[in-house]
């Protein structure tokens, strides 16, 4: 066995992934300001710099979305249970007797299957949780306007409570995803290859599928 | 190489045209419109010049014996007017309200009950010195459809000398020049309006607490509208008037919602230039936060306890008075407390009041009545979060009818049962329950009492305006007692709390644990490996 250096993540990617961790990181200061938890930049300035960073989120993703369909990175995502017992087995188990990963990274094949569980829901429910909520929260009056008598100023207690609970979510979800980053080849493997691009593979022995799925 | 420059062209040529469309745009002189702000202070500052000189008529170069020959005078060339004055309700002391669940009802002077001096009925030799009116000695017997009898001068005087008799029944003092004011003639200035309105309750600021003698010549900082070095506006320039209908009212005396005076008829409802400010309009009025504090200069009456009127000394009455001035007893009136510089309470309110009317039955003796009770919650789309001033008295009640109780307090002289000349409690309130037609059952006990003075004047310059964190905040929000509905920084749910910090915890404990493991684990399969 050598081992290799794997391009894992594109320029872009990378660029998305960290713009993003610093805005949610951000808009998560500022929120928990807004919500009473303690005071920094003071309520106003809070609420002001929590917008715009608001704004700016809402720009990257709309940039992701992009990427991902005309990429296709898209397919990344699509969770499977296919080695998820393997995986959880892993993280139980066999990270504590220095057993080998059960799945392999490639570029096309970067997340493992207990990963593409969760950054589906992260995708799917948590961040248009918070995004809905937030967009509700600053535009309630436009379906009120409309008609729509379910969303009025009645309501912002619910979309606000929502949005709270979704910065939770994101929050716990932070701690765990930060902690999971040392879980790679070595402790930070998996942090490098966030910033390169590039991660030191082991190449097996036959040169397998390309899919990289270990048996 | 070459390839790469030639995919570099469109981007650097587009780069090239929004950097020189930036440039060009930045470097374009504009003429921006002005800012509405400057469009209504060009508006104010435009100085009024009258029409005529008064004292070039001869009708008013004679002496006036009486003030009711000015009126005469007056008529004699603005036929008509005085009319519609007669159909206001600065002269009827009552207007028809209809109020929800109550129907039809005439309120106003001739019958409110207040917090204060309690009722206008029965001391209107006393009270009708602020009655636009000369001798109105009972509400019962006066000629409201004598229109010799309307004041034209006290809200038209120019002098600054016309002034009302005490407990004359609203007939001028016998110092007046009347020839002289007659002459004087023209808009009403805050002096006009100032007379009454800022002395109600029997002294300076006692009532309202926004308004008061320091609105005479108030500088920038008590109010921004009325400021001598500002923009000097005038009590009429708000409350415009057509036909001597002035707009505005006090929900002390009025119940429903019109005719009032809006900071959005000239600021509109959205003045901000950030929008976030202006979402708060739909729910909270301006008042909220361009007052920030009132009673700025002079204290106002926050407490007055009538159990304790009556006490003589050496047979006499007597007043105590704190240092700054402020009358803290008073044998005629009982005890009371001041504030200065004080923080409104805020409430819901859609416009709406209801009142409490002279023979009401008061419903739960255990609570405090309110005498003028609010409309609104925040479910409400017509109601907004409005500041007001509380007044809160201990009054006079019967327990068997639970009926509040009206003594008499003002007479002319010793002997007609007048508290403030008699000083016998019982005998007053027997007298005072006679002249409204109402029973006494004999038995004097007393209850809390709550009125509100909504605040809309001493409006502070923007600078000074309520910051975000006085509402938005955990400890000692400003409208920490309105509790039906959900604000960021003050209002959390104790559910979604619980839950967030159990799961944020879970996550951390779990992470530590799983570390701890593999750290632990890796250190015993290095020792191994050595080994």
């Amino acid at each position: 066995m050598s081992k290799k250096r794997v391009r894992i993540y594109t320029g872009f990617e990378r660029f998305w992934h960290w713009t993003q961790a610093v805005l949610i990181l951000f808009l998560a200061f500022t929120g928990f300001e807004i919500h009473g938890a303690y005071t920094f930049f003071g309520f106003r300035e809070a609420v002001r710099y929590h917008s715009i960073a608001a704004y700016l989120l809402l720009t990257l993703i709309a940039f992701a979305i992009f990427w991902h369909f005309t990429t296709g990175e898209w397919r990344q995502y699509v969770p499977t249970l296919e080695n998820v017992r393997a995986q959880l087995e892993y993280y139980v188990f066999g990270i504590f007797r220095n057993a080998p990963h059960p799945t392999r990274k490639t570029m096309l094949s970067k997340l493992n299957p207990l990963q593409k569980i969760t950054y589906f829901g992260l995708k799917v429910v948590l961040i248009p949780l918070v995004v809905t909520s937030g967009l509700l929260y600053m535009f309630y009056r436009y379906p009120t306007r409309y008609g729509i008598e379910a969303i009025s100023v009645g309501s912002l207690k619910f979309i606000a409570l929502a949005h709270t609970l979704g910065a939770f979510l994101l929050m716990a979800f932070l701690v765990v995803h930060l902690y999971m980053t040392t879980t790679g080849e070595t402790v930070f493997s998996n942090l490098r290859a966030m910033i390169t691009g590039y991660e030191e593979v082991e190449e097996p022995a036959s040169t397998g599928t390309l899919e990289g799925q270990q048996a | 190489m070459v390839k790469g420059m030639k995919r570099a062209i469109p981007i650097l040529v587009t780069i090239g045209l929004v950097t020189a469309v930036a440039v060009v745009s930045a470097l374009t002189p504009k003429e921006l419109p002005p800012t509405p702000l400057a469009q209504l202070k060009e508006q104010y500052a435009k100085k009024r010049t009258p029409s005529v000189d008064h004292s070039k008529f001869p009708q008013l170069q004679r002496a006036f014996a009486r003030p009711q020959d000015v009126t005469s005078a007056c008529i004699e060339c603005h036929n008509g007017r005085h009319t519609e004055v007669m159909r206001s309700n600065h002269w009827r002391w009552e207007r028809e309200e209809y109020v929800k669940g109550r129907g039809v009802v005439y309120l106003g002077k001739k019958n409110a009950v207040n917090n204060f001096c309690l009722a206008a009925e029965g001391n209107e030799l006393a009270c009708a010195k602020c009655h636009v009116g000369y001798g109105m000695e009972s509400v019962k017997t006066f000629h409201f459809d004598d229109p010799r009898n309307v004041d034209c001068l006290v809200c038209h005087d120019g002098t600054g000398t016309y002034a009302k008799a005490q407990n004359k029944g609203g007939l001028p003092a016998p110092t007046v020049n009347l020839t002289k004011v007659a002459q004087s003639v023209g808009r009403p200035g805050r002096s006009n309006c100032g007379v009454c309105h800022f002395y109600g309750g029997g002294g300076n600021n006692v009532k309202h607490g926004d308004l008061e003698e320091a609105m005479f010549e108030p500088t920038r900082d008590v109010d921004v509208h009325m400021a001598v070095d500002g923009a000097n506006m005038q009590c009429v320039d708000c409350h415009v008037t057509e036909k001597h209908n002035i707009r505005g009212q006090l929900y002390s005396l009025s119940s429903m919602n019109r005719n009032r005076v809006t900071c959005e008829q000239c600021h509109t409802s959205t003045p901000h230039e950030d929008d976030l400010l202006n979402e708060h309009t739909l729910k909270v009025a301006c008042q909220t936060c361009h007052i920030p504090v009132y009673a700025k200069v002079n204290a106002t009456k926050i407490y007055w306890d009538w159990s304790t009127a009556g006490k003589l000394r050496n047979g006499k009455p007597y007043e105590e008075k704190d240092a700054e001035g402020n009358i803290l007893y008073m044998s005629k009136k009982g005890t009371f407390r001041w504030g200065k510089n004080l923080k409104p309470e805020y409430v819901w309110f859609n416009g709406t009041a209801h009142h409490y009317l002279p023979g009401d039955r008061i419903e739960d003796p255990t609570q405090p009545v309110i005498l003028n009770r609010f409309e609104g919650s925040y479910a409400d789309p017509d109601a907004k979060i409005f500041p007001v001033k509380v007044m809160r008295t201990r009054q006079f009640y019967d327990p068997v009818t639970r009926m509040l109780l009206l003594p008499k307090l003002f007479a002319p002289r010793q002997g007609e049962g007048a508290l403030w000349e008699d000083f016998d409690l019982l005998r007053a309130i027997e007298v005072g329950m006679k002249e409204h037609g109402l029973p006494f059952s004999g038995k004097m006990d007393f209850i809390e009492t709550i009125m509100y003075w909504p605040v809309n004047h001493m409006v502070s310059p923007k600078e000074k305006a309520l910051q975000c964190s006085e509402c938005h905040t955990r400890h000692n929000s400003r409208i920490a007692n309105l509790r039906d509905f959900y604000i960021p920084g003050r209002d959390r749910s104790p559910k979604v709390e619980a839950f967030g910090k159990g799961l944020l915890l879970l996550a951390i404990l779990g992470v530590l644990a799983h570390g701890g493991l593999r750290v632990v684990t890796l250190w015993k399969h290095g020792r191994e490996g050595k080994r």
